[in-house]
């Protein structure tokens, strides 16, 4: 058996850089590289666009993701597990059998399915965050229930080069390999748990490495226009190092890992996920070399009973418009322009926002900015039930024009459909995952 | 007064309405004051107006770094909320605007 296994963090949500996974792969000497590319709503988002067109419904960048990073994975021998199905595994597996056809690579592909839940659902289920029922969040668009490493197990098993899956548990991602690799089992909570620490430093790639970091002059990061995206060397026992490649911009520290163990997570002493319940609360960081932090002392309870299932709906529209003002008064005249709009469009939407964006647009009034801008723009929002509705409010702001403050300018409109998400529990006994294979070499095509 | 600013760093992070912030010490020396003054009740007072619920406190000593855990802080939900930065990511910020006695 080896004795370590090196996995790479390549992606910390679907819109991160397209190159420095590619750089990772091929000089990391990786075994794994993980793509993490599911934010909660994401997958809402992607079901409806396979509803739209049943072969969709997968990372909206796939292909292009895929064409970049399957010569050097190739090459390099190293296997991808990622959550890029997104609402169609298989639907990706096929265009990634695609690209792998046009570029004459031979790949075969495990798609991992099972997290849709949505027909499933008990309606009257409560949600976590409020716990009014769900019934009350229609129209529902998606459920997807938070898969966890063993539900990757078979597909790791196949021998696939690549496996994609919909819904898995962020840290999953990364313990699913170790678990593959090592024979750790269901019930080693300890090791669980540390893979799961290994897994939640990686799973937002540069925000290990110095990026969402940086603040000039107090924490300086060098070269964070080719941040290199992170790696974690794993023992058997699931103590690691987490460090980046030799001459990429970036830094990892302590204090970057400090920051980074901690993100999202709402009880040190209890982070949930369907592996295992992880206790971070006496993990130690320590700074083994340049870039290089050991990461230790994790710990493991008994994993949850039930999963946790994402749930989209459908929650109506927002309409939004801005418009600048500058010099002398700024902040009066921007003022001004939002009462008038305060005024007009008031009691006309279920909630209306309005934002001083250079002063009050992020804190509201609660620290009472001293910082006199020289220009400030007004943002309004509101909440609308259709489009049209939702048009009205940045009609009202660009009007500001001819009607509001003096020297308004600038004005932009938006409206977008909102996708909300809450959550609920469903039985894991209710939930089965299925692997499909597909696959492509030139040989059996000639067959 | 320092502020917390000049003893510490912080990231925000979110889970539906409920928002993370870490408060880490630069130096290892300052977290016995982080500790003392940086309770639950100064960072309620601190962010009044903005978190609305209740806020828990979790100590990481070997991390020189405190968890605040904020509920009700992100205007109703991260998919649904109105606020420009939905996710809270700017209340790292604020959070370090904190002042607090030697």
């Amino acid at each position: 058996m080896r004795e370590r296994l090196r996995l790479g963090g390549g992606a910390g949500f679907a819109g991160d850089r397209l190159d420095a996974p590619v750089h990772l792969a091929e000089h990391g000497a990786l075994d794994y590289l993980v793509l993490e590319c599911l934010a909660e709503r994401t997958i809402a988002l992607a079901q409806m666009r396979r509803r739209h067109d049943p072969t969709k419904g997968f990372d909206a960048r796939l292909t292009q993701r895929i064409e970049s990073l399957l010569p050097v994975l190739a090459r390099r021998g190293v296997r991808l597990v990622s959550n890029l199905g997104a609402a169609n595994p298989i639907g990706a597996a096929d265009a990634i059998v695609a690209v792998a056809r046009r570029l004459g690579i031979p790949v075969k592909v495990a798609a991992v399915t099972g997290d849709d839940v949505l027909d499933a659902l008990e309606l009257d289920a409560p949600t976590i965050e409020t716990g009014v029922p769900l019934s009350r969040y229609a129209p529902l668009v998606s459920a997807n229930a938070y898969l966890g490493a063993e539900a990757l197990l078979p597909a790791l098993a196949s021998g696939a080069d690549i496996v994609v899956a919909g819904r898995i548990a962020d840290p999953s991602l990364f313990v699913a390999p170790l678990m593959h690799e090592f024979g750790w089992a269901p019930h080693d909570v300890d090791r669980l748990a540390r893979g799961t620490a290994v897994g939640h430093l990686l799973e937002c790639a540069g925000q290990l490495c110095g990026g969402y970091f940086a603040d000039p002059g107090r924490k300086d990061v060098p070269g964070m226009a080719d941040i290199g995206f992170p790696f974690a060397d794993v023992t058997q026992d699931g103590d690691a190092i987490v460090s980046k490649v030799a001459g990429t911009g970036g830094r990892i520290t302590r204090a970057t890992a400090t920051e980074q163990l901690l993100y999202e997570v709402t009880d040190p002493h209890g982070y949930l996920t369907p592996d295992v319940t992880a206790d971070f609360s006496q993990v130690t960081l320590a700074e083994t070399g340049p870039d290089q932090v050991a990461v230790r002392n994790a710990r493991g309870r008994k994993r949850p009973r039930a999963l946790k299932v994402s749930v989209g709906y459908l929650a109506g529209y927002i309409g939004e418009g801005e418009i600048g003002y500058a010099g002398a008064n700024a902040s009066a005249r921007a003022r001004l322009a939002g009462e008038i709009i305060g005024e007009r469009l008031g009691g006309r939407y279920a909630e209306l926002r309005i934002d001083l964006i250079g002063s009050t647009s992020l804190h509201g009034r609660a620290l009472d900015p001293r910082e006199r801008p020289y220009e400030v723009r007004l943002r309004v929002a509101g909440r609308a039930a259709t489009r049209e509705e939702a048009l009205v409010v940045g009609d009202e702001v660009e009007a500001l024009y001819t009607n509001g403050p003096a020297g308004g300018g600038g004005a932009r409109k938006l409206v977008t459909e909102q996708i909300g998400i809450v959550s609920t529990l469903v039985d894991r006994a209710r939930v089965a995952s299925e692997v499909t294979v597909r696959e492509w070499n030139a040989h059996a095509e000639a067959l | 007064m320092p502020k917390l600013y000049d003893l510490a760093h912080c990231r925000a992070g979110d889970k539906g309405n409920t928002s993370t912030l870490s408060l880490i010490a630069y130096r290892d020396d300052d977290y016995p004051l982080l500790a003392e003054r940086v309770t639950v009740d100064a960072v309620a007072k601190h962010l009044h107006g903005i978190v609305r619920g209740a806020i828990r406190r979790y100590e990481l000593p070997q991390l020189c770094a405190l968890q605040f855990v904020c509920e009700e802080a992100l205007g109703g939900g991260v998919t649904t909320s109105l606020a420009l930065d939905a996710h809270g990511k700017s209340l790292s910020s604020a959070l370090l605007e904190m002042q607090i006695e030697r």
